[in-house]
């Protein structure tokens, strides 16, 4: 790891020990989202500040090797078209769109962890893709301009402009 | 209660004010923040958990994105006198509004009485009531925005996606390059 890129040696070992943790408390507001204060959308919110923090710790090289170029855009059409597909599954199993279709109380009461038909899986989809998107967000905004090389898209770092 | 609210909303408004009227751009983006928070605070006190959640951490995502994507720019100043046709525009739309909004407001429930208590064949009554049993949440707000309002998150989800689109269409530094045929 190259030691110049990004910010001072505390904010990265600060970073290496929480990144984490941040990350397992975006993954509780997401899944636990039917049954506590939560749910999707800031549990992926919580997702793309822990890419973020990464980001600025240790420099944009590091985090785009971490995350990859594309995957953050992939995960994006991946969690809408899950989405997506939970809903369409609604119409097949009972002929609504968007029907909670998976069985709903759980045996043992109501607070369990799979006890809400197709509600937290609806939760995971869309917190893969607002994580995602808003990652990318960040990194065209801030970080990242894609330029057109030959007909294909290519996302480059503004550090590298003038190599075209 | 509205005391707490109407403080709250004053911390806003000045708030407001500040971000709109200083010269710096850090300065702004950081009175801008503290709106937020303040709105954080108020949504608490309204005993909306979920929402409270979700304008702090949009807030501060939105906080970050901004200082990294201005922290760099060069900042354009205007010198002029501000426009006297557009100052009376603004004032005459606020007033229409807030005429407008007058008339709305008088159809509203006094403060703090839930609509639902008013209406009992009102949808919010069914989600309050059925709820649970209907969809086995325990979280009401989940899975009204998930079960009841499917079709309004969808439309969410296609927001983000359509502006991400948009960012990676508009942002770009080069425009594409043209074929050699044309």
């Amino acid at each position: 790891m190259n030691e110049e890129k990004g910010m001072s040696l505390i904010v990265k070992t600060v970073t290496r020990w929480l990144k984490g943790f941040i990350f397992l408390f975006g993954a509780y507001i997401v899944v636990y989202g039917h049954l506590s204060p939560g749910g999707g959308f800031p549990g992926g919110v919580v997702f793309a500040a822990t890419f973020i923090l990464i980001t600025l710790a240790f420099g944009r090289e590091y985090a785009l090797r971490k995350m990859g170029k594309i995957l953050a855009s992939e995960l994006d059409s991946l969690g809408a078209l899950l989405f997506l597909l939970i809903a369409l599954l609604g119409i097949h199993y009972g002929g609504t769109f968007f029907l909670n279709f998976i069985e709903k109380n759980h045996p043992s009461g109501n607070f369990n962890l799979f006890s809400a038909g197709t509600i937290p899986l609806c939760q995971i989809s869309i917190g893969i893709k607002v994580g995602a998107c808003l990652f990318m967000i960040f990194i065209i905004l801030a970080v990242v301009r894609v330029i057109f090389v030959d007909g294909k898209g290519k996302l480059i770092t503004t550090e590298k402009k003038e190599k075209k | 209660m509205e005391i707490i609210i109407g403080t709250l909303l004053v911390f806003m408004i000045i708030g407001s004010i500040i971000s709109l009227e200083t010269k710096d751009l850090l300065s702004a983006i950081i009175s801008l923040t503290a709106v937020g928070y303040f709105a954080c605070v108020a949504l608490l006190f309204l005993k909306a958990p979920d929402i409270a959640l979700t304008q702090m951490v949009v807030e501060v995502l939105s906080l970050i994105i901004l200082i990294r994507a201005t922290i760099r720019r060069d900042l354009t100043t205007i010198e002029e006198d501000r426009d006297f046709f557009g100052l009376i525009t603004t004032f005459a739309l606020i007033f229409v509004f807030f005429i407008f909004g007058m008339e709305a407001l008088r159809y509203l429930p006094p403060f703090g009485t839930p609509s639902f208590t008013l209406n009992s064949n009102s949808p919010s009554n069914r989600y309050l009531l059925n709820g649970l049993k209907e969809t086995g949440a325990a979280n009401i707000v989940s899975s009204v925005i998930l079960d009841y309002r499917g079709y309004d998150t969808l439309g969410e989800a296609t927001i983000l996606f359509t502006s991400i689109l948009g960012a990676l269409a508009i942002l770009r530094v080069y425009a594409r390059k043209r074929s050699k045929n044309e």
